[in-house]
Formats: structure tokens, sequence, C-alpha cells
């Protein structure tokens, strides 16, 4: 019986309902284990001018070692892309909590009282903590980046194609950052080996980042660290290059003493210093006719990217290959600019800059429909990517839209929803209440599955069979929750025909696995699936042809032949031969093999075939496919207080064939109300200082159970057009997250119904607040319209916004 | 000065020297090595930590050992009877009720002092009961649907 397409329990499950199932933490206590803290800057902008203490904190009893950047062995800085962040800081000061000082002692009591000698002394200057204060100050990383359709590269053609639309709108956008909040906080744990190696066992997304990372920071080679991972709990992108200053940290204080060393942050800490997803403010102009079909749009992005890069040139580069989302956009030109704040680097999470790029044109979609007075359903059908028509499947960046089903999603999704009943209800609902408002949306979500930086696009794995017929697999694949290293079991056990119970996942270690991509970009079951795939094929064409000549009978006619070689049902055996006597149970066979000298273990590599992406064009194949969906959501606002009630959500998902349903399901409805989080009540809150507030589950709030909608439908649909990846199967762990606009969505459609017709902006979270503060200003007469906000680095359509507010109803 | 305090933890009787403040979680993780049970937020408001004290579910990281003295702790590791797992257990595998796991330890000992107290406890009184209890992986769903099936529904 083939395993892919069961839905079969999590491999961790009975491990995590007995508590057995072991984070960093609980690994057990090392003999001499040091407890590591750090002492983090006080300011968020300035000069660090003195050290004090540092004698003080050394001569505490029970203290190992107090370090600073002199004590690193290798340059002081690091980063995925641009390698602008320090270590430790030597002088420059950058956002409140970065580490300056760390302490190993032998206990956390004598670790705490070293920590409380040390003072900072600095010199404070005025931090930039907002994306307006960073363009004032023309405070940016990296280059300003374009991505133009063809043709709008030119600026007179572009303006032209907007002249020529009948209607027009422009705006500016804005959508909030988002707390990991991974229920285990960046954890590491170093163990100094011999001949002056490490070996850091660490709560990563990223073992062999964390190796080369730490390798540079001690001056060692690659050869002398070995970073692993057992498991996550949880990671969602925080844990993709974030992990890795806990990681130096451990490691620096091992290599130092000679002794163990771990750090385990707590939630206050771990909030307080640890990257977000990114603050976005988006400037948008959209020209469209009658029928609300989209002619040209222009969306300039700035993003907030805290102190320093990180990976927030690459999270901006996903934002914009999907400003246009689901929409098949004639001329479109998308620009970006990150800026540097003093904040914690933001950083990658689930969705890695889709969400603000599909948010963005969302928002758009809305206010196109508003001006038309039309249902923005009407004007997302309208503007679908179309699969096989010409001049409706091509992306502003080149790529071509194909084999999709995002027609048939919204049919199947709008009849099974009930869409135009609901919106007749709500609509004669919203005319009878004066204290509530009902709102009700449809939108897509298409994502593109591959990391746009093509040279990550490969994994390999290794995979050992044993004389009994067991297996183990190792992959440069970590596991967060998202069932990875279970839908690995399930794809294994099928390309030997086993049960499941007969392979096992053995921790991600850089020792097996070299040279490998974070587990992200929603591939790791694409990449490590095929390259498992793939060293499962070495094995069995050796078994092959060593069964071929073992299983060869000449009185019977049967030549050596392995092509008749079958390997199935738990057993191996030459299909031509009826006689089940002829038929080798699997691990009686491996054991024979073995006494022969066959080879039972391959290494398997993989490398997304057809990826390709000029970063400087902004043209080119990003992607190898794209994961789609949409959903349906309504909700209930009061419009007295603001408060908002989810009532209904109907979920449609073409995730290809799925290697584990219950896993996929699990995935969609977890990611969809992840952004469910994003869009309503989650909201990080800085001082003026640069201080995080919202700290912990008292101050930022996460879903909790009593935030499911009171109805909730989840589907699959499927697509026989989808003829690539591991098994058939999609990428499904961050598409979801997207699906949770649609709850954003109808929260502005309920907004609009009180606002009948006048144009506003909804910021991103729809906060209780938020809501409450644009009903009210709603509800007093309005002054007519001013000037809209110029588009940032791009001539102001003036012309065109007088246009869109001379039209308004 | 560390005092001595005397709990019973999982039928076991313990006895600990060590500071009166210091919470049950760390007293529980680190001096009797029970690490099933999760440090989540430090303030209470996660129920990563939760244990289930006197058939009380108790939040533990909030929980001084000097509170605990002379009473009854269960923890994660006391559920299961040999290889058998409690049904609230074994309702987690069967709903799929996990994800990155590390909250599943208190929501399973939270529901399990909700499904003493009432045996078959309705949708409502689940969601209530469950409210405190958070999964960043969002789970609910089937935590829900999980802690529907212990209590027969």
């Amino acid at each position: 019986m083939p395993e892919v397409g069961n839905a079969i329990p999590h491999e961790s499950a009975a491990g995590h309902v007995t508590g057995t199932a072991a984070y960093l933490d609980d690994l057990p206590r090392r003999e001499r284990e040091l407890c590591v803290v750090f002492v983090g800057s006080p300011v968020a902008a300035g000069r660090l001018k003195q050290i004090k203490g540092l004698d003080a904190a050394k001569a505490t009893p029970g203290v190992r070692c107090v370090l600073t950047h002199k004590d690193l062995r290798g340059p002081n800085n690091f980063g995925p892309i641009l390698s602008d962040e320090p270590f430790l800081v030597e002088d420059e000061l950058s956002y409140i909590g970065q580490p300056v000082v760390v302490i190993g002692a032998d206990t956390s009591e004598a670790a705490v009282e070293a920590r409380g000698l040390i003072e900072l002394v600095c010199r404070e200057a005025k931090p930039i903590l907002t994306i307006d204060e960073a363009i004032a100050r023309e405070s940016f990383i990296g280059p300003h980046r374009h991505m133009f359709s063809p043709g709008s590269e030119d600026d007179q053609l572009f303006q032209a194609a907007f002249d020529k639309a009948p209607h027009t709108i422009a705006g500016r956008f804005r959508s909030n950052g988002q707390e990991q909040f991974y229920f285990e906080t960046q954890a590491a744990l170093a163990e100094p080996c011999e001949e002056g190696a490490v070996r850091v066992i660490s709560s990563t997304q990223n073992p062999t980042e964390t190796q080369v990372v730490v390798a540079e920071a001690l001056g060692l080679g690659m050869h002398q660290v070995v970073c692993e991972c057992p498991r996550m709990g949880g990671g969602f992108g925080g844990k993709e290059t974030q992990s890795a200053l806990t990681a130096v940290m451990v490691s620096m204080v091992a290599t130092t003493t000679g002794r163990p060393a771990r750090l385990v942050l707590s939630r206050a800490v771990d909030m307080a210093i640890t990257g977000k997803r990114h603050q976005y403010q988006c400037d948008y102009r959209i020209g469209f006719d009658a029928a609300g079909r989209i002619l040209a749009a222009e969306f300039a992005f700035h993003s907030n990217g805290g102190a320093f890069a990180d990976l927030s040139t690459a999270v901006l580069e996903r934002t914009m290959l999907h400003a246009d989302n689901a929409y098949s956009i004639p001329v479109m030109r998308v620009t970006g600019q990150v800026c540097r704040t003093n904040l914690p680097p933001n950083t990658a999470f689930r969705g890695f800059g889709g969400p603000q790029g599909i948010a963005a044109i969302e928002n758009g979609i809305e206010q196109v429909a508003a001006q038309l007075g039309i249902d923005p359903l009407t004007v997302r059908k309208a503007n679908l990517y179309q699969d096989g028509v010409a001049g409706r499947q091509q992306t502003h960046y080149g790529q071509i839209v194909r084999d999709h089903v995002l027609d048939e999603i919204f049919e199947q999704l709008a009849e099974s929803s009930q869409y135009e009943r609901r919106r007749g209800d709500i609509e004669k609902f919203n005319a009878s209440s004066a204290t509530q408002a009902k709102g009700i949306a449809l939108s897509p979500v298409k994502f593109g599955i591959s990391f746009t930086t093509k040279f990550l696009n490969q994994a390999n794995a290794l995979v050992n069979v044993y004389t009994d017929g067991t297996v183990q697999v190792s992959t440069g694949g970590t596991e967060m929750g998202q069932g990875l290293n279970t839908k690995l079991k399930q794809i294994v056990a099928d390309e030997f025909g086993l049960s499941v119970d007969r392979v096992r996942l053995m921790t991600t270690s850089t020792e097996k696995n070299n040279n490998t991509s974070p587990t992200a970009a929603s591939a790791g079951a694409d990449l490590n699936g095929a390259a498992a795939v793939n060293a499962c094929k070495k094995i069995k064409r050796r078994i092959r042809e060593y069964a071929a000549t073992l299983l060869a009978n000449v009185e019977k006619g049967f030549v050596a032949s392995p092509e008749h070689i079958r390997i199935e049902g738990g057993m191996v055996f030459d299909d031509r031969d009826l006689d089940p006597r002829a038929r080798l149970e699997f691990g009686e066979f491996c054991g024979i093999a073995r006494r022969d000298r066959i080879d039972l273990g391959a290494r398997g590599f993989f490398a997304t075939p057809g990826v390709d992406y000029n970063r400087e064009t902004g043209r080119g194949n990003p992607f190898f496919y794209y994961t789609t969906g949409a959903a349906v959501a309504e909700v209930t606002i009061d419009r007295l207080t603001g408060e908002l009630v989810f009532d209904r959500a109907d979920l449609l998902m073409d995730v290809g064939k799925m290697i584990n349903p219950g896993i996929d399901r699990g995935q969609v409805i977890g990611g969809f109300m992840q952004g469910v989080g994003w869009v309503t009540n989650e909201e990080l809150l800085f001082d003026d200082s640069g201080r995080l507030l919202s700290t912990g589950p008292t101050t930022y709030k996460i879903p909790n159970i009593t935030d499911l909608p009171g109805t909730f439908h989840v589907d699959f649909i499927a697509n026989t057009k989808h003829v690539k990846n591991v098994r058939l199967s999609k990428a499904v762990g961050e598409p979801p997250l997207m699906l949770g606009l649609a709850v954003w969505l109808a929260a502005r459609d309920a907004v609009a119904a009180v606002a009948g017709g006048k144009p506003f902006e909804l910021a991103l979270p729809a906060t209780g607040e938020e809501l409450l503060m644009t009903l009210t200003k709603l509800s007093v007469p309005s002054e007519p319209r001013g000037t809209k906000p110029s588009v940032n680095g791009a001539p102001t359509n003036g012309a065109g916004a007088s246009k869109s507010a001379a039209r308004r109803r | 000065m560390p005092d001595r305090f005397s709990l019973e933890v999982n039928g076991q009787a313990h006895s600990v020297e060590t500071d009166a403040q210091r919470p049950l979680l760390d007293v529980l993780r680190e001096e009797l090595s029970l690490t099933g049970t999760k440090y989540g937020c430090g303030e209470g408001a996660c129920g990563a930590c939760t244990v289930i004290v006197d058939g009380e579910a108790t939040r533990s990281c909030i929980t001084s050992i000097a509170e605990v003295d002379g009473r009854r702790v269960e923890t994660i590791e006391g559920l299961a009877s040999g290889v058998e797992l409690h049904r609230v257990q074994q309702a987690f595998i069967d709903q799929s009720a996990m994800q990155c796991g590390y909250c599943v330890p208190g929501q399973i000992m939270n529901a399990v002092a909700l499904l003493r107290t009432e045996p078959q406890a309705t949708g409502e009184q689940i969601v209530e009961a469950m409210d405190g209890n958070l999964c960043r992986c969002c789970n609910y769903r089937n935590l829900r649907a999980a802690v529907e099936q212990a209590a027969g529904r």
C-alpha cells in the first residue's frame, strides 16, 4: 500500500503528547555546562563610549568568561546577504538590546549578578524608527529596486498608458509588522570538541548558515564546526538567520572556557531583540476601465528593514514579485526600497514579503470596486490570470503563469460559500442596522514557489538502508512543526515499498548533509523530498542489478533482467516469476546483498530546474510553479466599539496531490489563522526611544481558540494540469497565510458599507482601535479630498487623482 | 536562604531544597528533570507550562514552589499508564492536534483538568476552558476537535 497520500500523524506525535519530544532546552544538562547571558544596548542609536565593570564582572564567583567583540577570532560582521551586522557592538549602537557583552557562568544567578555589574556608557543619538523618518534622512539598505512590465520602463509610455485609463485611484497603504512568537524561543547549546572544534545544537531553520557564521566568528574552518537541529518549537522564518546570534554567543563561551554552554532567550528578550515581519508603506495608483479591468498600475514600496540588512532585500524582492497577486496587469511598475532604522533587523516570516505585496493590490482592488460602485469580486474576476490565454498570463517580471485553476477556484468557492446570496443578505443587514456593519470578501493567493535566489534551490539527502530492511534518512531540512519529516518518511517508504514504520528521519546535522539551504520558502518538502527520491533511486538501481542475478532462474527461462525486478510490498522479486517462494522479504534481501558487498546507502542531490531570475533587470522565471487558492471571509463590526467578530471562512486551495492530507490541512488552517492574526489583532508597539512595548502575550495578542470563525470550511481542488514536483505535490507552508487577508478585506468591506462611497484607507492590522478610528473619521462630514500623497520616486499623477476625486460618488 | 519543600509529583514524593520564590516550572524541569512541561512566556499568559495541582490546571511559571508545598502535582509525564496513553493524549494524536508540538503538553494538561470536572464538556465549555492556551501554529481547529473527541463529542 502506498504511504504517500495518507493522513498519518506527525512523526513526533507520540513524543509531543507524552512530553518526551525534546526541544533544545529539554536536552539533558551537560557536565560542567555554563549558563550564558548577554548585555544589550540600552539605546536604539548612538555610540558606545566605554564598558565599565568588566573586571568586577569577571571577578564574580562562578563567572567563567566575560567577552566582548575583542574576543572574536574572525571578522566582526555577518549577514546572509550584505554582511553588515556586527556580532557584538564595537562602537556604533544600532538598536535596543543589540548584544555588547557575553557572559558565561556556572549558574544563572552568577551570570545575572555579573551582568548587573556592567555599565555601558553611551552617547545617545536620535534614532530613526519609522519609514517616513528613514526616507527623510535617506537612510536606506541596498539599492532602489525596479520591476517593470515590458514597455513600462519608459516613463512617457507608462504615463501614456495611465492617462488613457478612464478611471484612476491613488493612495498610500500601510501594513504593520508581526512578531513570530515561535513558542520555543531562540536557543543554542555549544559543546567544545577535540582539536578546537565545536558542536552547536541550535533551534535553527538554517544549520549550514549557523555552521558558516560560527566558523567565521571563531576563526575556524567549516570542518571544525558541526551544527545540529533536532527539532524546533516553531520557526516561521524567525530562525532562518536570527538563530545565528545565540549560536555564536554560546560557541564563543564554549571555545573560550572549554565547557559546554547554553543560552535560551526569555520570551521578553526574544521579542525585544529579534526581527519581525516587515512594516510596509506602499504608494500606489491604479488606472482601470468601467468594467474594473486594470489597465495600468504602479506600486512603490518602502519597508522598515530595521538596523541591518538581514534578509530584507530578498523579502522586498518577493513583495515586488507578488504585487500582481493573481491578476494579469498589462502595464505595471513596481519599485521598492528597504529603509534602515534603529529597530532590531527585520527578517523572514512566513510569506517573506509576499503578504505585504498581495495586501497592497487587494486593497487597491477594493478601492477600484468602490469607485465603480461594483462588487470587488467582479473586479477580481475581471483581472484574474487566464491559463493559456494570450495577454492574460504574463507577470510583470516576465514569467508565464501556467497550469493553474484560478478560474475554477473562484467559481467553485463562490458557489460553495453562497457568496452572491450572502452578499445580498449583508446589504440588507447593513441597511437595517445602525449599530453593526457586516462585510464579506473573496480573495485569492498566487504564491511563487522557489527561492528567488537561484543557488538556494538545491538539496541533498543521505539514505541508509540497513540489513534488516529498515531505513534512516538525513537531509538538510529541519522540522519546525510543518511535517517535513513525516512527508519525507512517506516518500522514502514508497520508494522502497515499505511501511512508514520502517523509515526513520534522523536529526538534521551538517555532518551528514553539507552546504544545505535553509528550510524556508515553503520548499522544504519539494527540495529535500526530491533529493531523497534521487538517493533512493541510486540504491534501487543497485538492488535491481544485484537482484536480477540473484533471482534469475535459467530453468524457468528467466535470464537476469533488472527491468523485471520489483521492490514493493516489503518484497524484492522478479515480476516474471509467480512462485511466492522466489520472493525475498526486503530485509532478508538486504542482508544477502550486504554479504555480497552491495552498497545500500546513497546520497541524492536535487537542483530545481528552470528557475532563473535576473535581479538587475527585474525579469525572468524566479518560480518553479505557483501555489494558489482563495478564501471567503465574513465579519461583523460593532460600529460603536470597533469590535470585530469573525463569522465565517471558506477556504479552497490547489496544493497539488497531497503527500499527507492531514498535515496539509493543518498547514492551511494554521497558516490562515496566523494570517488572520496579522491582519486583525497583532499589533507591535514601540515607544519613541525605539523600545518594544509589546513583549509578551499580555501585551501582544496572537490568535487563540476563540478567534476561530463561527463556521469554517476548508477544501482542496484537484489540478490535473500540475505535473511537476515531488509526487506531484505543491508547497503549502506559506501560501495559506495570505488567505488571512480575506478577513481584513471583509472588515474593509464592512467599513465601506458605512462609508457610503466616501474613499478611505484602512491600515493593516484592522485592530478594534483602527476600525473605530476609521469609522469615526467617516462619520464626520468630510472636507473635499485633497491632493493624494505623491508616489515616491515617480512622478505624481495629480491629474489622475483629481480625475478620480471628481468621479467620486 | 533556601528552604525545604515537599511535594508529590506524578504520585512520587519529592523533597526539594530551594528558594521559596522559585517557580514550580523551574523545579520540575531543573530539579526533577521533568522537561515535558514547557516555558512559554514566564508571565502565566500562554499556557505552555500548565500542570495540574490538586486537580486544578495551574500555570507553573507563575506558581512558586512555596505555593505547592505539601500538594499534589501532575505533569504530562505522569498521564499515561505505562504504554497506554490517556484518552486526551490519544485524541490529540487522532485529531492531529499538534504541529510544532511545543504547546501540546500544556494544552493536554488543561484539557485533562477540564474533563475531570466536566467529563462531557460542551463545545462552549471547551472553548472557554482552552482560551488561555495559545498555539502559535494556530492549530486551534484540531485542538478543539481533540478535546471534543476526548469529551465524547
